[in-house]
């Protein structure tokens, strides 16, 4: 295999990948023996703290009613901040400049708070001025401050995937005597869409990941709080925590391979303009998006 | 107007936020160019180890493994970080910790992401007219590379600064926690909202800013 860093390897090049495969190889095997010793010195091997696992009960109580509350806050911040996203991703495209500017604002004041002030505000807001009852009011500040946050990096990936399209798609459809109103509906968006899909994708494993912070500081019961209950009960501190980040690992990771998986269906489609926003221009570099290195830049981390 | 601002150390807790990003984006950097060099390397040994560790750390989210830090290594492995008695120094160091294997792989892709947009042709081209591999690196390849990583590196820099306010998970006094106790005592929830925005606009708009127009200057038209 060449790369640019390196030729194809001879014999030799060979003879010496073995040798640092092999010193690897003892450098990782020894790292391995030192966690099991450590985990075992501490008795979080012992087959009692696992064995809550293999039975129904801790799933059934603890686990899968707080997988079921991450994945609800995820899917309704997701639903409410695309429109929300849309909304401003498309003022941000606006002809008139005191609209472009305001969207901008918003977009990049919200991008540049932490999320977790976002929720910790939306929650204080809550107790202060509303009838939310106190078992409810997690779950909608986690979702408040999600969509917030959400809606404005969305508002990125919408101007990004319009700023995308090769210019032609606006010239013809104004040359038919489309409007901008019809441009943008008929003709930029549909393809837009679908170019934004991975990029959208994307962003649901940040928002599930996100989740995580109203079980922490919230009490919000999602997984990781359902974890601390399960850990009280069972006493397994380490054995939850490698099971849940499993679980978290599997969630994201199928996400993932979903947002790739389309993203190279997309781009060796024939229909539409084979314009893709992948992972790598949002996730990696926003500054490949024109115009887009304020404050909130980093926002899908 | 900002009386409510007294008997509270708001400068404090951000100096602890630009400690924790500062230490943190430092230990990270060092961590995931390491990290990258595995998954760049002609060795499937570390290839397959750089992957690894990057896809399961970033699936993973940055609060379970802050908790775990202080719940998991510190409690029950008895991890003291140097400082068994001083627990302000011992959860600072655990978040550091944390924000530093969580950060290292966001880090990782974005440098890795950096070599790659340097074509193959090239160094094929640099090997056609006879230089040595060190030179290549150091003539053709890496001026290019850095030069496209800075954009990456600053969008990774801007996260891990908002991201530092989930060490207010284990009790690290930064900014989310103090803005979280102010707006539970205190009556002017917005006024301080508002405050604790400000604040890290003002930590993350020159960093965006400086280095966003320091990779576009410096970007390789291709």
């Amino acid at each position: 295999m060449s790369s640019v860093l390196y030729d194809t390897p001879g014999p030799r090049a060979k003879r010496r990948n073995v040798l640092f495969s092999a010193v690897f190889f003892v450098l990782l095997a020894l790292l391995l023996w030192w966690v099991w010793q450590t985990m075992d010195d501490k008795n979080q091997l012992t087959w009692a703290l696992w064995k809550p696992f293999t039975q129904s009960q801790a799933w059934t109580t603890y686990l899968l009613p707080g997988l079921a509350d991450t994945l609800k806050a995820a899917a309704l911040a997701m639903v409410i901040a695309l429109p929300l996203g849309a909304f401003f991703g498309i003022a941000r495209l606006s002809d008139h400049r005191w609209v472009r500017a305001t969207a901008g604002t918003v977009v990049e004041f919200f991008r540049s708070i932490p999320v977790l002030l976002l929720m910790l505000f939306a929650n204080e807001l809550y107790v202060r001025s509303s009838g939310i009852s106190s078992e409810e009011r997690p779950l909608y500040a986690v979702v408040t401050g999600l969509v917030l946050y959400n809606a404005s990096v969305l508002a990125e990936i919408v101007r990004a995937g319009i700023l995308s399209l090769p210019k032609g798609q606006t010239e013809a459809a104004m040359a038919v005597g489309l409007r901008k109103g019809q441009t943008m509906t008929s003709v930029l968006l549909p393809q837009a869409v679908t170019a934004m899909l991975p990029a959208i994708v994307s962003q649901l494993v940040v928002i599930v990941k996100d989740t995580a912070l109203g079980g922490a500081m919230l009490g919000f019961t999602e997984l990781l709080n359902a974890r601390q209950t399960l850990a009280a009960v069972y006493a397994n501190v380490i054995p939850s925590f490698i099971v849940v980040a499993i679980i978290y690992i599997v969630l994201n990771f199928l996400l993932t391979s979903f947002a790739s998986w389309l993203e190279r269906r997309l781009r060796r489609s024939k229909k539409g303009t084979g314009v893709v926003l992948g992972e790598d221009t949002v996730e990696v570099n926003p500054a490949a998006v024109r115009e887009s290195f304020g404050s909130g830049a980093g926002g899908s981390i | 107007m900002f009386d409510f601002l007294e008997g509270y150390d708001v400068l404090g807790a951000f100096w602890m936020t630009v400690k924790l990003t500062a230490l943190s984006a430092l230990g990270s950097l060092v961590w995931g160019t390491l990290l990258a060099a595995m998954r760049v390397s002609p060795v499937p040994l570390m290839r397959g180890f750089g992957t690894a560790y990057v896809n399961i750390v970033r699936n993973i989210p940055l609060t379970v493994i802050i908790v775990f830090t202080s719940l998991g290594l510190a409690n029950v492995f008895g991890m003291t970080m140097g400082a068994p008695d001083d627990f302000e120094a011992q959860g600072f160091r655990l978040a550091v910790l944390g924000l530093v294997a969580y950060t290292a792989s966001f880090v990782c892709e974005a440098i890795r992401s950096g070599i790659n947009t340097v074509p193959v042709g090239q160094a094929e081209a640099a090997r056609a007219i006879g230089l040595s591999f060190s030179q290549i690196l150091r003539l053709i390849v890496l001026p290019q590379a850095f030069r496209s990583v800075i954009g990456p590196l600053a969008n990774v820099l801007i996260a891990l600064t908002k991201n530092t306010t989930v060490a207010a998970a284990i009790g690290v006094a930064e900014a989310a926690l103090l803005m979280k106790e102010m707006i539970e005592n205190e009556a002017q929830t917005l006024a301080i909202g508002a405050v604790f925005a400000l604040g890290f606009v003002v930590l993350t708009l020159p960093t965006g800013l400086i280095l966003g127009w320091l990779s576009k200057r410096l970007a390789v038209k291709r």
